[in-house]
C-alpha cells in the first residue's frame, strides 16, 4: 500500500529549547522527519520556539512558526493552517505531551486534525506507570515493586514498606526530571517533595530498589501492519542507578547469553504490541539481576527517544526517517533500507562493531549542582566512536 | 514440539515406511540438513509415500527442500546461501514480517505468485525472503503438509516463527 491518501498537510511539532535531558537529537529527528513529508509531496507546518536549531531553516518546512510551545500557540497555529494531521513523536517529551494536552482541550477534534505516530491512548498506556505494569504483568513480565504516591505521607508509607533506598520517579517527565533515590527519609522528602511538584499530575512512583543491577535498552519500531523489529540493543556501562543520558552506553548489548537476549526480545515485541503503539519508534528498557538473571521491565517510551539517535548511528538505520515514513503510512516491507538500496526496512541489523557513548559533565559551570551521578541526568554532552 | 505434549520418536534418514508407520505416527517432521537435497532421492520417495497416506507433515531448511522435491520442483544452489539470525521473511498469509535464523545453501525452485498443482493437489509458496525474493516456506493446500526454509526452533535466534510448531499440531490434531 501507498501512502494515505487522506493526508496533505502534516504539522511538526519541534522540540523546544535545549535543556539537560533533551538537547539537540531531537533536532536531527524532527529535522530528518520534515525532510521525509516534504519529499513525499505534503504540505508540512512547523513550530519551534527554537530558533537555533536545524530544523527552523527555511528550507525545512512550507510555514515555520518560532512561537512556544504550548497548547494556546500551537492551537493558534492549527487554527491558521488546518492541518490534516499532527505528528508528534519525534520532539521528544515536550512535543508528545503538547500533543497530549491538545487532544484533552478538544482542539485536535474540533479541527479535525489526526494524531499520527501515535494515539492519545497509547502514549497514556505507555507513559502512565501504573497501567503500562498491569501491561508488563498482563504479558508475563515482571516490573519493581512499586507503589504511586500523591502526596509525600503516601511517599513515606511506601517506602516503610520496601525499605530504603527506593527510587522516586515522577509521572510524565523528561530526562528524569525531578526523579532521584533516597536513601532515609530525609532526602526522601526533598526528592519526592520536588518530584510531585514537576509531575503534571502531580503523581510520583516510589519502587523498590534494583540499584546495581545491569541495565539494557532495546530500540524497537512497528508499523501498520502489526511488523516489529528490534533495530538495536544498548548495553548500559553503568548499572542501574546512573541515568541511562549519563551512562557509558554500548551498543550493541555484550554481557547477554542468547537466551536472556530472546526472552528481553520476545518481552519488548509484546509490549509494544499490548501498549499499540500506532507505528514508529519506541524503546524499552530492562534491568537485569546479574546474581539470578531476574529481569524487571522499567519503563518505556512510545516515541523516538535520546538513545534512538544513538541506535541510529550506530546501526546506520535511520529511525527517525522511518518512523516519520511509518506514519504516513506505509510499513516497514514498503520501506528500502538506505544503505543496501535494495533490501526492505523490515529487518534486524546485526553489528559485528561495537558503538560506545561516553557522557561529557561541565560541573565546573554549573557550581552548585550536586555533581553525584543518579537517576537525574547531569551530562551536557557526548561523544561516540 | 516436546513442549507442546507431543511424544517424539527419531528416526535415521535411511528408516523404512515400515519403521515409521509401525509407531503410528500422528504427523512426521522433517529435521534439517545438512547436505546436497537432489542426492536424496529415497528419502524423497519415502516423503511421497508418507504425503500418499495423508499424514501431516512439517519440513525445516533441509526437510523442506526434501519436501519441496517430493512436490515435484527442482532444488538449486543459491549465488548467495542464506547465513545469520536476522533474516526477513514475509508470511503471505498473515501478511507479517517475521525476523528469522537461516542456515542454509540451497533452495527450492517454485512459482512464488499464486496456487501451484502437484500430485498431492493444489499448493502454494507461503513464505518469502524479502531480501532476495527466495522461496522460504511451502505449504499443501489438499492435504496436510508445509514446510520452511529456515529455522522457527532456533536458539541462538529469534522466537518470531515459533507459532508453526502450533500450525503443526494444529493439523495432526485434524487428522486424528
Amino acid at each position: 500500500m501507498p501512502k494515505r491518501s487522506d493526508i496533505k498537510s502534516v504539522l511538526v511539532i519541534g522540540s523546544g529549547p535545549i535543556v539537560i535531558g533533551q538537547a539537540c537529537e531531537f533536532d536531527y529527528s524532527g529535522t530528518q522527519a520534515c525532510r521525509v513529508l516534504r519529499s513525499e509531496g505534503l504540505r508540512v507546518i512547523l513550530i519551534n520556539s527554537n530558533p537555533a536549531t536545524i530544523m527552523t531553516d527555511p528550507e525545512f518546512a512550507d510555514a515555520t512558526y518560532i512561537e512556544p510551545i504550548t497548547t494556546e500557540f500551537v492551537t493558534k497555529v492549527i487554527e491558521k493552517e488546518r492541518p490534516d494531521a499532527l505528528l508528534a513523536t519525534l520532539g521528544g517529551q515536550t512535543a508528545l505531551n503538547t500533543a497530549i494536552r491538545l487532544h484533552e482541550a478538544g482542539v485536535l477534534e474540533k479541527y479535525g486534525v489526526r494524531l499520527i505516530g501515535a494515539n492519545v491512548e497509547a502514549i497514556n498506556r505507555g507513559e502512565n506507570r501504573e497501567i503500562f505494569k498491569g501491561i508488563v504483568e498482563s504479558i508475563g513480565g515482571e516490573s519493581a515493586r512499586s507503589q504511586i504516591c500523591h502526596t509525600l505521607e503516601e511517599c513515606i508509607a511506601a517506602a516503610h514498606e520496601f525499605n530504603y533506598p527506593v527510587v522516586v520517579r515522577p509521572s510524565f517527565t523528561m530526562g528524569g526530571l525531578g526523579s532521584g533515590i533516597a536513601k532515609d527519609e530525609s532526602e526522601l522528602r526533598e526528592i519526592a517533595g520536588a518530584g510531585l511538584r514537576y509531575s503534571p499530575t502531580t503523581e510520583v512512583l516510589i519502587e523498590e530498589s534494583i540499584l546495581g543491577w545491569k541495565e539494557f535498552e532495546l530500540e524497537m519500531m512497528r508499523d501498520y501492519k502489526d511488523n516489529v523489529v528490534v533495530i538495536c540493543s544498548i548495553e548500559n556501562f553503568d548499572p542501574m542507578g546512573v541515568h541511562t543520558g549519563d551512562s557509558i552506553t554500548v551498543a550493541p548489548a555484550l554481557t547477554l547469553t542468547d537466551v536472556e537476549y530472546q526472552k528481553l526480545r520476545n518481552l519488548a515485541i509484546n509490549i509494544i504490541r499490548s501498549v499499540g503503539v500506532d507505528t514508529g519508534g519506541c524503546n524499552i528498557q530492562f534491568a537485569v539481576n546479574p546474581r539470578n538473571g531476574r529481569i524487571v521491565v522499567i519503563e518505556m517510551n512510545p516515541r523516538v527517544s535520546r538513545s534512538s539517535a544513538l541506535a541510529s548511528k550506530a546501526t546506520g538505520f535511520p529511525i527517525a526517517k522511518i518512523a516519520a515514513k511509518l506514519a504516513i503510512g506505509y510499513s516497514l516491507d514498503e520501506i528500502q533500507n538506505d544503505i543496501t538500496k535494495e533490501t526492505p526496512a523490515s529487518f534486524e541489523p546485526t553489528l559485528d562493531y561495537v558503538v560506545v557513548k561516553i557522557p561529557r559533565f561541565n560541573f565546573e559551570k554549573f557550581p552548585a549542582a550536586d555533581p553525584r551521578l543518579t537517576t537525574t541526568m547531569k551530562s551536557v554532552g557526548e561523544a561516540m566512536a | 514440539m516436546s513442549e507442546r505434549g507431543i511424544e517424539v520418536h527419531i528416526f535415521p534418514f535411511n528408516v523404512t515406511l515400515d519403521e515409521l508407520l509401525a509407531v503410528r505416527p500422528d504427523g512426521i517432521f522433517l529435521s534439517n540438513g545438512p547436505g546436497d537435497p537432489s542426492t536424496m532421492q529415497t528419502t524423497v520417495e519415502l516423503v511421497r509415500e508418507i504425503l500418499q497416506r495423508e499424514i501431516p507433515v512439517f519440513g525445516i531448511c533441509f526437510g523442506h527442500q526434501i519436501f519441496g522435491r517430493a512436490l515435484g520442483f527442482e532444488t538449486y544452489k543459491l549465488r548467495f546461501g542464506h547465513r545469520g539470525i536476522n533474516q526477513p521473511v514475509l508470511d503471505k498469509t498473515s501478511g507479517k514480517v517475521e525476523i528469522t535464523a537461516h542456515n542454509h545453501g540451497f533452495a527450492v525452485q517454485a512459482p512464488t505468485e499464486g496456487v501451484f498443482d502437484t500430485v498431492f493437489g493444489r499448493g502454494r509458496v507461503s513464505h518469502i525472503n524479502l531480501n532476495d525474493q527466495v522461496v522460504e516456506g511451502l505449504e499443501l493446500l489438499d492435504r496436510p503438509g508445509f514446510s520452511v526454509q529456515y529455522h522457527p526452533e532456533a536458539a541462538a535466534g529469534p522466537h518470531d516463527a515459533a507459532y508453526l510448531f502450533d500450525r503443526f499440531l494444529h493439523l495432526m490434531e485434524g487428522k486424528r
